[in-house]
């Protein structure tokens, strides 16, 4: 149900990396706010509800469905978008298996995919599914993205 | 060199993994107002009044408008649907209203402000419910229905089109049948899904040129829509289309950019963004089409189809749009890839109070296919033959003739008998048919086979221009939409391998610009690396041309003396002595400074050949210029307890023609499996008895996700398309096309008894096993 309160409120978080300042509506999710106050625009709305991952962040390093936060509960928070991603062996391995067609649930699987990195680089074949099955994607069949994250444990395991 | 056959990687592959690319939604623009629609709750009733007065009551409202703000009827083939309700609603998710504002939340708040008054009126809830005699008349004024293409609606029934298909003789292929059965399927209505919901923003300049943003399929049809709909010259009307996040035929249809214009429209000409939410997406927008079919298949002793009877009663729902040509094209492919001589069938699109069906991949075909496979299965059991080699015994080929009465030959069918033999060894055909595991879990196959062709307009065309920079690198502009299927990508390949230069020096903008880029029909039926294909080849040759006209003025020789390839033109008798490209294509500047010639800009066009409109009566006619065959599997692991089971392998070899890009061509065949896997295993719209969906939530509408997925099996025949470029074939849908039948034939082996309801969840295949006792 949309609110009918208009007033702004201000807020400080830290997103990829920098401290923004910013004034928000109470009932506005993080991903708008990332979306239209910051133009952090990786992040995609595929439901609004909390089913389809398309909007999956980090905050404090864990995957969060950025649909589901209010921007508000993000204050003094550390956020990463796929943009503050730099050099990550996901976004390699997508690109080495091409796990990816029309592009728009590709945000959101390499940040649920990257938050399982931090907290489990060693994750098997079990924890990865439970993890990567709150994520949607609708063109391809998974083959490529199971290859593509099976390519980042396996090397992760190595090194 | 030799970019045909290569797996090179999406041109936008850096942006699509770093979050950087552009799609419709993602250009946040100062000023920009917001629509929001209001929908009806009922899927039928007559509308009494509708107060719009509590929505103006909302802070930044600027415009609100009703059906008869611009009363008009839109849609094709068949002018049906007003873009807002006009007198009465048709279906559930109806737009009633419109509201400009602000800010979106204010937009959607004053929708949910807007009150209606309503008659109900009595559900048709089923397109065989809406073919009874007596069922609830749809639309009352279907004769005066404007008609844009070939469409036989019939006046005084929930009939909006009729195809007949009469070929050979029916009373003698039942006098030559001695083995008969009967089938009877229900697929229900689903949803395509994009990733990306349907986002249009719509912009009416001063001067009356008029700028359309839409995530679509067919900036080129947007554009026609517009300008016949709002009288504006066609060049007038400019459509932009970036990136697509997902279609699949959902995004071929014209709706929200109506209702966008008309927004606008009510504010002056200021841009005005609709975006669907979830929900609206999936309820107010079109669906995926769904079939009540009945099939009566006869063959002789030794097995061979004499004899086939069918009747599909597409579901159209509340609107014609291109549910009318999907019923003509099921009518086309009716029999499948089958040599059958006396075929009688009627398709058509019924009008149901249901959403209205547009073109979902495989296009009439999945539905069909599941009603024909099924049969298939049911008869070669009857005959008491292994089911591939009833098929393989009955495939069509070259010297045959389709349901249309087409003749086929090497070049315009795919090699289904070589499809068929390599698919019994891809999935190990002779371990069937059933093994048991463990206990109560047992491991079966099922089998099918596909064929479609494209069922375009019979003028489908594409054009291409491909323009030389100073470097020798090249620009490619041209119509088809990228809607993650590659295409643009592929098409820069084909345009390689005919310039014989690295595709990596050639770009392709992401975007569509019907101001600039040369007309592609649209998007769709698996036909854009065709048609577009074949105009950049006419493109090329019309550059390569000019190359060696410049060069042989400078080399001093004739151009017929000259080849081009590598970045040069060369002589073709002596390859190292010639010019590089980079010298010529802007021109030649001689020591003095003299010039001749100018930038090399090719260009080609290409138009469909051959095709002709189908015999009301007959149907006869030729629709498509080839038909893609295949042969696919799908291998499941049964608990015999609860009927729960896991999908373990799924295979698919199809004559692909010729492969322009192996990794693509796989993801978009297992893409296209894993679609029909997910709604033939559990995805349909779920109605309560007064026709209101009750699964518009992707929490609540299921679909396959991550680690659900089989072990893929994929393999290509490449038997030439002579008219298509390197003699491809279209595959975009036709992975999916089998899927469905494949699931239902294991299953229905594994539990033995007919499966013949989509979607196949373990509850629905337990009442079935149990009404069968």
């Amino acid at each position: 149900m949309p609110s009918y309160d208009t007033a702004l409120y201000p807020m400080e978080f830290h997103v990829n990396g920098e401290r923004r300042t910013i004034r928000v509506r109470a009932a506005d999710t993080l991903l708008y706010i990332l979306r239209d106050n910051l133009g952090l625009t990786g992040s995609k709305s595929g439901c609004d509800n909390g089913d389809c991952g398309t909007c999956t962040i980090l905050v404090n390093g864990l995957p969060q469905k950025s649909c589901l936060m209010l921007g508000v509960e993000a204050f003094g928070q550390h956020i990463t978008t796929i943009e503050g991603l730099v050099n990550s062996p996901v976004q390699e391995a997508f690109v080495q298996k091409q796990a990816f067609q029309c592009g728009y649930c590709t945000p959101g699987f390499i940040m649920n995919c990257h938050g399982l990195l931090n907290v489990h680089p060693d994750a098997n074949e079990e924890t990865i599914r439970v993890w990567l099955e709150s994520n949607i994607c609708r063109c391809m069949s998974y083959e490529e993205i199971h290859k593509a994250v099976k390519a980042v444990f396996t090397g992760s395991r190595k090194s | 060199m030799g970019a045909v056959g290569q797996s090179v990687p999406r041109k936008e592959t850096w942006e699509k993994v770093t979050g950087r690319t552009k799609y419709i939604d993602d250009n946040p623009r100062p000023g920009l107002l917001h629509a929001q629609i209001a929908v009806s709750p009922h899927a039928h009733a007559k509308i009494l009044s509708i107060d719009t007065s509590d929505a103006w009551k909302i802070p930044g409202v600027r415009a609100v408008i009703t059906g008869q703000y611009y009363p008009i009827l839109t849609g094709s083939p068949l002018a049906d649907r007003p873009p807002i309700a006009i007198d009465k609603v048709r279906y559930y998710g109806e737009p009633i209203a419109l509201v400009v504002a602000e800010q979106e939340y204010m937009a959607e708040m004053a929708a949910l402000q807007i009150k209606a008054e309503y008659e109900l009126l009595p559900v048709v809830h089923s397109p065989s419910e809406a073919y009874q005699k007596d069922a609830p008349l749809i639309h009352e004024h279907l004769a005066e229905y404007k008609r844009h293409e070939e469409v036989y609606p019939e006046a005084g029934t929930n009939i909006a089109n009729r195809t007949k298909i009469r070929k050979g003789n029916r009373q003698e292929g039942w006098n030559k049948s001695v083995h008969a059965i009967e089938v009877h399927v229900t697929v229900p209505q689903s949803d395509h899904a994009a990733m990306e919901m349907r986002c249009s923003i719509a912009e009416i300049l001063p001067g009356g040129k008029t700028i359309i943003h839409s995530a679509s399929q067919s900036p080129y049809v947007i554009r026609r829509a517009i300008s016949q709909s709002f009288q504006i010259p066609l060049h007038n009307v400019v459509v932009h289309t970036p990136l697509v996040g997902g279609s699949f035929g959902g995004k071929s249809a014209i709706q929200i950019e109506y209702l966008a214009y008309l927004a606008s429209r009510a504010v002056g000409g200021k841009a005005v963004k609709l975006v669907n939410s979830r929900e609206l997406d999936m309820i107010s927008s079109p669906v995926h089409i769904g079939l009540d079919a009945t099939i009566k298949l006869g063959c002789t002793h030794e097995g061979t189809i004499a004899a086939a009877e069918i009747l599909y009663l597409y579901d159209g729902g509340a609107y014609a749009d291109r549910g009318a040509v999907m019923s003509r094209a099921g009518a086309v492919d009716c029999t499948g890839p089958y040599r059958i001589d006396n075929v009688y069938c009627d398709s058509l699109c019924m009008y149901t109070n249901h959403p209205y069906s547009t073109s979902f991949r495989g296009f009439g075909h999945p539905e069909l296919t599941f009603a024909m496979e099924r049969a298939m299965d049911l008869l070669a059991d009857q005959v008491n033959m292994d089911p591939l080699e009833f098929r393989f015994h009955n495939a069509i080929g070259p010297g045959d003739t389709t349901p249309t009465q087409t003749l086929l030959d090497r070049s315009n069918i795919g090699d289904l008998p070589m499809c068929i033999a390599k698919l019994k060894t891809v999935i190990h055909w002779d371990d069937r048919p059933i093994l048991e595991i463990d206990g109560h879990l047992i491991k079966v196959k099922g089998v099918c086979c596909f064929w479609k062709t494209s069922n375009t307009p019979t003028d489908a065309g594409a054009g291409a221009v491909v323009i030389f920079n100073p470097d020798g690198s090249v620009n490619l502009l041209c119509g088809a939409v990228e809607i993650g299927q590659g295409t643009r990508t592929a098409l820069t390949q084909i345009l390689a391998e005919r310039l014989r230069m690295d595709d990596r020096m050639i770009a392709i903008s992401t975007e569509v610009n019907t101001e600039t880029d040369p007309q592609h029909w649209k998007t769709v039926a698996s036909r854009s690396t065709f048609l577009v294909g074949n105009a950049i080849l006419k493109a090329a040759d019309d550059a390569i041309e000019q190359l060696k006209n410049i060069a042989s003025i400078v080399l001093e020789c004739s151009p017929i003396e000259l080849d081009v390839g590598g970045g040069r033109v060369f002589f073709k008798n002596r390859s190292d002595s010639g010019i590089e490209v980079a010298k010529i294509a802007n021109g030649y500047k001689f020591p003095s400074g003299n010039t001749i010639g100018g930038q090399v800009i090719g260009r080609g066009s290409y138009a469909m050949r051959n095709l002709t409109l189908l015999d009301p009566e007959t149907g006869k006619g030729n629709p498509g210029p080839e038909w893609t065959v295949g042969a696919q599997a799908v291998e499941v692991e049964l608990n015999t307890r609860d009927y729960t089971y896991k999908i373990v392998m799924a295979a698919t070899v199809i004559d692909a023609g010729k492969v322009i890009n192996p990794e693509f061509a796989r993801s978009q065949i297992t893409g296209a499996m894993s679609m029909g896997l997910s709604f033939a295993s559990r995805e349909a719209f779920l109605f309560d008895n007064k026709g209101v969906i009750l699964n518009s939530q992707l929490r609540t509408y299921k679909l396959i996700r991550y680690g659900e997925q089989p072990e893929y099996r994929v393999d290509f025949i490449e038997t030439p398309h002579l008219e298509a470029p390197y003699g491809l074939r279209g595959i975009g849908e036709h992975g999916l096309i089998g899927m469905p039948a494949a699931l239902a034939n294991s299953l229905s082996t594994a539990v033995g008894v007919g499966l013949n309801q989509l979607p196949l969840t373990p509850e629905s295949i337990w009442r079935t096993v149990h009404d069968s006792v």
